[in-house]
């Protein structure tokens, strides 16, 4: 741990657990049986209105309201159909919007694992002057909330020059916003993801760079062909926080993109709902959209559970 | 996993340190090498952050004191402390978001906190099932803010589900003395399972024979609940405490979905109307003096709860 910094973030970092330590599946307490009752009402509270969703994008709008007095609500019974997914269809391209989020999500989880672990391993395992300024200035800046400096973000990205890939070459324009690189640029370098990797790396045995340094193996390699191999819980936890807050982003595509085609799924609901409630709100329609853009996270997470919450659990940054 | 690779390496390496060592000159063209190994590495990291992260702080302080517009045709000129005199004196919807805020923060960080411990307490027990409830109760979590915000704006509905069910007939967003309290409980629901994972890895921070010593002396539960539990999670309890604080008091999402910052003002925030102003009117100096005010607050609010929890 650093010794410098004394900013909130590193009592932050105090409390980080080691990236690895799973929770245990069973807990510590002895188990008393009656805890279930609480237990499964607040199961009941946390999972009902996700069931309510889903059941709903299967209904047309006369079946939605019978059913809410009652328990058919949270079920999918009676007369079911996709028509609330075709609507959705018809009304907005959300296949275009799957894609861009997909793109932009992998390509900030890829680019991100390389750049930061990249960052973490100098941090951790080699020597040079500053060092502990710049880990110290990094952590710092994991308590400045996105939304303070949004806006300078969203001026700075509009007077920025892209260069734009013709047939016959390619030429400066100004301005980023509409475009995968402003989707994609600022979200790469993450200091978190920074910190994460310098704590997982200072824990591998700094004897094992020497001896592949006495084999003749340069840096890279000691950090790509020795180092990164053993840090494989570092990568996962730094793509499960990553993956989540991406594919959930909201501001910050709301603020740069305009153009329906670059859309992604989260900001792709705030229009749909827009162009909907023109002629009064089709909430079996936007349940379906809701449906759509979460069923692919929590088939993930359930897939993954373990994963997830012990990510989680070793991290404490909200994204 | 590592410490198995290591006693057999680390034997292989202590006689390369010697050699590497010994000749002066050798010794300093590994550390040059070493250190621009260094620089490469941390190169895309330090670039990337410097221009999307420290530049646009050092904007916001700097574009607050001028009256920058997006798409505008005339170069930023210097307001002085004009942005500033405005939020001030001029903005009621500035004054109303702080207000709001200030309420979100206090009702939100105690009870969602809270409650997530009650949770962690819950799940840390060993009994059949128990992962199954605690994936359960993290659902809402992995679902988008969006999502969440949008489905509960169903709900609330005045033929909505909660009216359905508990048998009001409120128009709870629509009307300016519920729909605050509706965005916080809906907020407080979607956000409580990720505290409840922090709280849990916590306690199970806690060594386990400390209980064992503690009920050997006959305390009773609540009594090693309160000795051991309680002081165990101090650090767990500094660092939720401050990250809640932070993510509360950038309250958009929610809003942005449900409200829209109404009725008459009554759910607006400091961030909502910073991106309104920001971005929705393009006035980047006033979006900016707003930010830096909130970011002001918002580092005030952490330097005083870091002091406040400080370890005597």
């Amino acid at each position: 741990m650093s010794s410098n910094a004394p900013t909130p973030a590193t009592t932050a970092a105090a409390a980080a657990k080691p990236p690895t330590r799973p929770l245990r599946s069973s807990g510590t307490d002895k188990g008393n049986p009656w805890t279930y009752i609480p237990l499964v009402l607040l199961a009941v509270t946390f999972v009902l209105p996700l069931l309510f969703m889903i059941s709903s994008s299967f209904k047309p709008r006369d079946q939605i309201l019978a059913d809410l007095t009652s328990w058919r609500a949270f079920l999918p019974v009676g007369d079911l159909s996709l028509d609330n997914y075709a609507g959705v269809f018809d009304r907005v391209p959300v296949g275009q919007f799957f894609w861009v989020s997909t793109v932009v999500t992998v390509s900030i989880v890829v680019l991100g694992l390389i750049v930061n672990s990249m960052a973490g391993f100098a941090l951790a395992r080699l020597n040079f002057r500053g060092r502990g300024v710049l880990l110290g200035i990094i952590i710092a800046t994991l308590i400045v909330p996105f939304e303070t400096f949004a806006i300078p973000m969203v001026y700075l990205v509009s007077n920025l020059p892209r260069v734009v890939l013709h047939s016959d070459g390619f030429a400066l324009r100004m301005g980023w916003a509409n475009s995968y690189e402003v989707l994609i640029i600022p979200f790469i370098a993450n200091a978190f993801s920074i910190f994460l990797f310098t704590q997982y790396y200072r824990s591998i045995p700094k004897e094992l760079d020497e001896a592949a340094r006495v084999d003749g193996a340069g840096w890279f390699r000691i950090y790509r062909s020795v180092i990164s191999p053993l840090a494989g819980p570092a990568f996962a936890t730094s793509a499960i926080l990553t993956f989540l807050p991406q594919w959930n982003s909201y501001l910050w595509p709301l603020l740069v993109i305009q153009q329906e085609n670059m859309r992604p799924v989260q900001v792709g609901m705030r229009y749909f709902f827009a162009s909907a409630t023109a002629e009064g709100t089709p909430w079996g329609q936007i349940m379906a959209y809701t449906s759509l853009i979460t069923i692919p996270v929590i088939l993930v997470f359930l897939m993954f559970q373990r994963a997830f919450i012990s990510s989680i659990a070793s991290s404490g940054v909200k994204g | 996993m590592s410490s198995t690779v290591h006693p057999s390496r680390a034997a292989g390496a202590a006689p390369a340190r010697g050699t590497a060592a010994t000749p002066g000159r050798g010794a300093s063209s590994i550390n040059a090498q070493e250190r621009r190994a260094a620089y490469l590495f941390l190169a895309p990291a330090v670039v990337l952050l410097t221009v999307f992260l420290i530049v646009p702080v050092i904007m916001s302080f700097a574009l607050g004191f001028t009256n920058a517009r997006l798409g505008a045709d005339f170069a930023p000129e210097f307001v002085g402390l004009a942005q500033f005199v405005r939020a001030l004196t001029a903005d009621p919807t500035f004054w109303a978001g702080l207000r709001n805020i200030a309420v979100f923060v206090l009702v939100v960080v105690p009870v969602q906190g809270g409650l997530g411990l009650a949770l962690a307490l819950l799940v840390n027990q060993k009994l059949r099932g128990i992962t199954a409830f605690r994936v359960m109760f993290f659902m809402p979590v992995v679902t988008s803010m969006v999502v969440v915000a949008m489905l509960w704006r169903f709900m609330y509905q005045q033929d909505g589900l909660i009216n359905a069910i508990f048998g009001f007939n409120v128009d709870w967003l629509n009307d300016p003395t519920t729909a605050l309290p509706a965005v916080i409980v809906m907020s407080i629901w979607q956000g409580v399972g990720f505290h409840m994972i922090l709280w849990l890895s916590g306690l199970q921070t806690i060594n386990h024979d400390l209980y064992e010593a503690a009920s050997l002396d006959g305390a009773s539960r609540w009594q090693q609940f309160w000795n051991v539990t309680i002081p165990g999670l101090r650090p767990t309890f500094v660092f939720i405490f401050i990250t809640i604080t932070i993510a509360a008091f950038s309250l958009f999402t929610q809003i942005d979905v449900m409200t829209s910052g109404g009725p008459a003002n009554a759910t607006t925030t400091l961030v909502y109307h910073i991106i309104q102003m920001g971005s929705g009117r393009g006035d980047v100096g006033y979006g900016s003096a707003l930010s830096l005010i909130f970011f002001i607050i918002v580092l005030a609010v952490t330097l005083l709860q870091r002091a406040l929890t400080k370890e005597d």
